[in-house]
């Protein structure tokens, strides 16, 4: 069986049954296919009092994808937690709900179709995730060309032109990815590899800083590697302008190396490095620093007399739905402008599902996130739950990092929300992350069921 | 390892419910403030989804809607838009709303919750209610009357019925089409720079926004203060007026256009209206019946809507002598709107009673139901009912033999003042010619109709400006248009 802890001492009691709950994953399947094309019907029925032509045929589509990953889940991964499929199916059925939606607006710049061919790239790279990574252990002895590989991925579009002011892009002909995305995952398998390998070392030697046991601090060369990552996660941000994702590459370490050694001292320096970072950035990187300023005063271009900027209409739509929303489709998030399919996909809903539809949305990222993170505490080898913890944490951080500056919590930063945005890379990554998460999951639902003993 | 996965859990936590909280903070507690944000393109996207109510004239609307399919989507269109705008005003995608357009706007464009079914109704659906219409006191063929009548000069006509105050015509020229105003192409920038560049300030609504000086019109004020104060008890009896009359502590000598004013009776003077006789009678009465008086008829009220708001018209409340002798012949600081000069007109018509001016009707639903109707409404007693019984008397022997004459009609009662109205500095202006009356058809019970006319012709030549000359033909035909359509 795929993904047992093989290595483990077998159980002493006869084995109970650990449930599979697939069929409850199959249900849940049916409600989020059924749900998406709901939102569809109703997207059309507001816009042009028709149930939209291609209803069927989407709602077909997107239950052929569903299913097949659902049989794949059966076959491979008998024990993976039911959630998290359903969750992604519905996220990213409702993502091309809100795009079709943005695209009735927009006729002449179709997103959703390509969204659709991108999601099915997407599912599929999940299958085949799914089919022949049998343990994701095997993972852990790609580490250092996992590292390489996001090294390349996150320098190569440095040779790109800028596309919006972040050179985040390759470009090559009409089809352009975002290997940022794709370095994600690649940067978690490492980190969770190389923590899991060294953290003894890096829990346990040090010096004490203020005679403090927590502040203890490690030495010079175990640094290293984190004053690598900070100066790396900078200059990815410097040269191509891409602050999200330095802060999800950071954020992502520290909670990794927080998690591995469980040494505040680490989040001390985590967070002094990446306030002098943040701000020796905002407030001398111009374009960073416009951000900052934007964020400050969201309404500064207004009483200058040029009109709301980005953040200002993104506000101003969250603000026009209130607690229930105008309904799909009946909202005007279209005034944000170019990237209201993108990065600003969420003001969409905010305004056209309400606080309410918000809430239950950010309640699926969050169910999404306490999945993974079960699964991490779930499983045994220290490998597999920092990879579980960092997959999850990716998920949150992004979230935050994207909601909060579209919604002038924190500065904004130019990043996809995970499956609902438009984005090619990005969505077949997340699929990528949840085919991550259902094999560990299936790893960590599939032991054992410990004893009351052992529980202790 | 497992309490640390656990506290960073905890910090996710932690993400999520700052996001939740961030999103209640804009949803609920600033989306007021941010829906109200006037660079919030919503309000006007909501605003031109659908059609405008109308506003209608003899139950024919003079406006309309055009689907243009674009973000801002229904464009205002007018009938006879330069007829009507001093009515309507415009509605602009761009500019915003004048006069009805603005004073109705709830009503027009589907936000009065009363047009909703019932109450708290489109709380609960978020529809938006169809406009309403606004069904105008205005006579298409008065209205046509006074516009013709005018032909283009500079000036003003407001005509009003006496015995309710409905306004039955509002003109102001030269005019503009509202529809021009319409929309969001460079052409309406251009309309909008051009129309505020003209010297002939064609967007200005001279009938109820613009105060001349009154000239002798305003001897009906004077009359009705001299009779109700006892300063004159027998309007035939000499008022021992020198001619000419020197103005009290001046030097000042005031003179006449017209023969016969020494020592005149009030009827006489009223009919070839000598200045010596009114200034001195102005003085006579004291500032006290006079301000009071002119209070009565509606001067000095800021506060006055029809339902756009009307300038108000002035007579100042403190003056000496001399300031007082030049304010009762209409001069010095004495300024009033067209439409003012028609509540004096009509006053008189009306036993003395002014009726609260209006220019909506009534106000229903796009299915016709009656959202609010318009009741007569008495503003105030301007003199005693026997006081406006004589002046009556002396307005139609201004038309029947007087300097009126231009605007009789034949079988019809018209009384009427003429003015002619310096202004300038030493007078140097070209005069306003005025003419305010009223008229009852002999068959009818009470005057049907009170107008007021100013011309403001810089054109015509000095001498030939007066107001029975260049005004009172055009409020003949406005009187005649009216009792017509009686």
């Amino acid at each position: 069986m795929a993904g047992t802890s093989a290595g483990t001492a077998p159980p002493a009691v006869p084995a109970v049954r650990v449930p599979r709950r697939r069929g409850t994953e199959l249900t849940l399947l049916v409600v989020a296919v059924l749900l998406s094309v709901y939102g569809y019907c109703a997207v059309g029925l507001a816009k042009n009092d028709t149930v939209p032509p291609g209803a069927a045929g989407y709602g077909a589509g997107l239950g052929v994808l569903a299913l097949v990953a659902h049989l794949a889940v059966r076959l491979r991964a008998p024990y993976a937690d039911p959630l998290l499929l359903p969750i992604a199916v519905l996220l990213n059925g409702l993502g091309l709900v809100l795009i079709y939606r943005l695209d009735l607006e927009t006729p002449h710049d179709e997103a959703a179709p390509a969204q659709l061919i991108w999601s099915t790239a997407g599912v599929g790279l999940f299958i085949a995730a799914v089919l022949f990574l049998r343990d994701h252990r095997v993972l852990q002895r790609y580490a250092y060309l996992s590292v390489v590989t996001a090294l390349i991925l996150m320098i190569v579009p440095i040779f790109f032109p800028a596309v919006n002011g972040a050179r985040i892009w390759i470009r090559i002909g009409g089809f352009s990815i975002q290997p940022g995305e794709f370095a994600k995952i690649l940067l978690a398998v490492f980190f969770a590899s190389y923590l899991a390998a060294n953290r003894n070392a890096l829990a346990y030697t040090g010096r004490t800083l203020w005679r403090f046991k927590r502040l203890q601090l490690p030495t010079g060369r175990v640094l290293g590697p984190i004053v690598a990552i900070w100066l790396l996660s900078v200059g990815v941000l410097v040269l191509e302008r891409d602050l999200g994702t330095s802060l999800l590459f950071f954020g992502l370490f520290v909670i990794l190396l927080y998690v591995a050694t469980g040494r505040i001292g680490w989040i001390a320096v985590g967070l002094l490095l990446a306030a002098l970072g943040a701000f020796a950035v905002g407030s001398l990187e111009p374009h960073v620093h416009s951000r900052v300023e934007d964020w400050l005063h969201p309404f500064a271009s207004i009483d200058a007399g040029r009109g709301p900027n980005q953040l200002a209409q993104s506000l101003f739509a969250f603000a026009a739905g209130g607690m229930l929303g105008t309904g799909l489709g009946l909202g005007h998030s279209i005034l944000i402008g170019f990237a209201a399919k993108s990065d600003f996909i969420l003001a969409t809903a905010g305004e056209e599902l309400g606080l309410s539809g918000l809430c239950a949305i950010f309640l699926l990222y969050a169910l999404l996130v306490e999945r993974g993170f079960r699964a991490g505490l779930a499983l045994r080898d220290a490998f597999g739950r920092l990879l579980a913890i960092g997959l999850a944490s990716i998920l949150a951080l992004q979230v935050f990092v994207i909601a909060g500056g579209v919604m002038g919590l924190i500065p904004l930063t130019g990043m996809a929300m995970p499956f609902l945005a438009q984005g090619g890379s990005s969505v077949v990554t997340n699929w990528i992350m949840v085919a991550l998460l259902i094999r560990v999951s299936d790893s960590a639902r599939s032991q054992p069921v410990p004893t009351p003993a052992e529980a202790e | 390892m497992t309490r640390y996965i656990r506290h960073a859990a905890a910090f996710c936590a932690l993400l999520l419910i700052a996001l939740l909280v961030n999103a209640t903070r804009v949803q609920v507690f600033q989306a007021g403030s941010l829906d109200a944000n006037e660079a919030n393109r919503r309000n006007a996207i909501v605003r031109f989804e659908q059609p405008r109510g109308d506003i209608l004239v003899d139950g024919r609307p003079v406006t309309g809607s055009r689907d243009t399919g674009e973000q801002l989507r229904y464009e205002r269109t007018y009938k006879n838009g330069p007829l009507y705008a001093p009515v309507t005003g415009y509605a602009s995608q761009v500019y915003g709303t004048t006069f009805l357009e603005h004073a109705e706007d709830d009503i027009l464009s589907g936000t009065d919750p009363m047009l909703a079914p019932l109450p708290l109704w489109n709380d609960i659906t978020r529809a938006q209610n169809p406009g309403g219409k606004v069904e105008t006191t205005i006579k298409a063929a008065v209205q046509q009357a006074a516009y013709a009548g005018l032909g283009g000069k500079r000036g003003a006509v407001a005509a009003l019925e006496p015995s309710t105050g409905k306004i039955l015509a509002l003109v102001s020229a030269p005019s503009y089409d509202p529809e021009r105003l319409s929309g969001t192409d460079r052409a309406v920038a251009d309309t909008w720079a051009e129309l505020n560049s003209g010297a002939t300030k064609p967007m200005l609504n001279r009938a109820i926004r613009q105060t001349y000086p009154p000239g002798s019109t305003f001897k009906v004020v004077t009359a009705a203060a001299a009779l109700d104060s006892g300063a004159v008890t027998d309007p035939d009896a000499p008022t021992k007026s020198p001619n000419p009359y020197t103005l009290p502590g001046t030097s000042t000598q005031l003179t006449n256009e017209v023969d016969g004013c020494t020592n005149a009776s009030l009827r006489y003077a009223f009919q070839w209206s000598c200045n010596t006789v009114f200034a001195k009678l102005g003085v006579d009465t004291g500032l006290d019946p006079m301000v009071g008086t002119a209070r009565n008829f509606g001067f000095n009220d800021r506060g006055l809507r029809i339902p756009s708001s009307v300038a108000a018209s002035n007579f100042d409340t403190s003056m000496d002598r001399a300031q007082l002798g030049l304010s009762a012949i209409g001069q010095y600081d004495t300024r009033a709107t067209p439409l003012q000069m028609a509540m004096v007109s009509a006053a008189v018509a009306n036993g003395g009673s002014v009726k609260a001016p209006h220019l909506v009707d009534r106000t229903t639903t796009e299915d016709g139901d009656v959202v609010d109707t318009a009741g007569t409404k008495s503003l105030r007693q301007a003199m005693n009912p026997g006081t406006a019984a004589q002046l009556r008397e002396m307005m139609t022997q201004v038309v029947d033999e007087g300097t009126g004459t231009n605007a009789a009609i034949p079988g019809v009662t018209v009384g009427g003042k003429t003015g002619t109205a310096q202004h300038g500095i030493d007078n140097s202006g070209t005069p306003y010619a005025w003419f305010i009356s009223w008229a009852q058809a002999d068959d009818d019970p009470e005057p049907s109709v009170a107008v007021a006319v100013v011309v403001e012709d810089a054109a015509a030549d000095r001498g030939d400006i007066s107001g029975g000359g260049s005004a009172a033909p055009i409020a003949k035909a406005v009187m005649e248009a009216a009792i017509g359509a009686h």
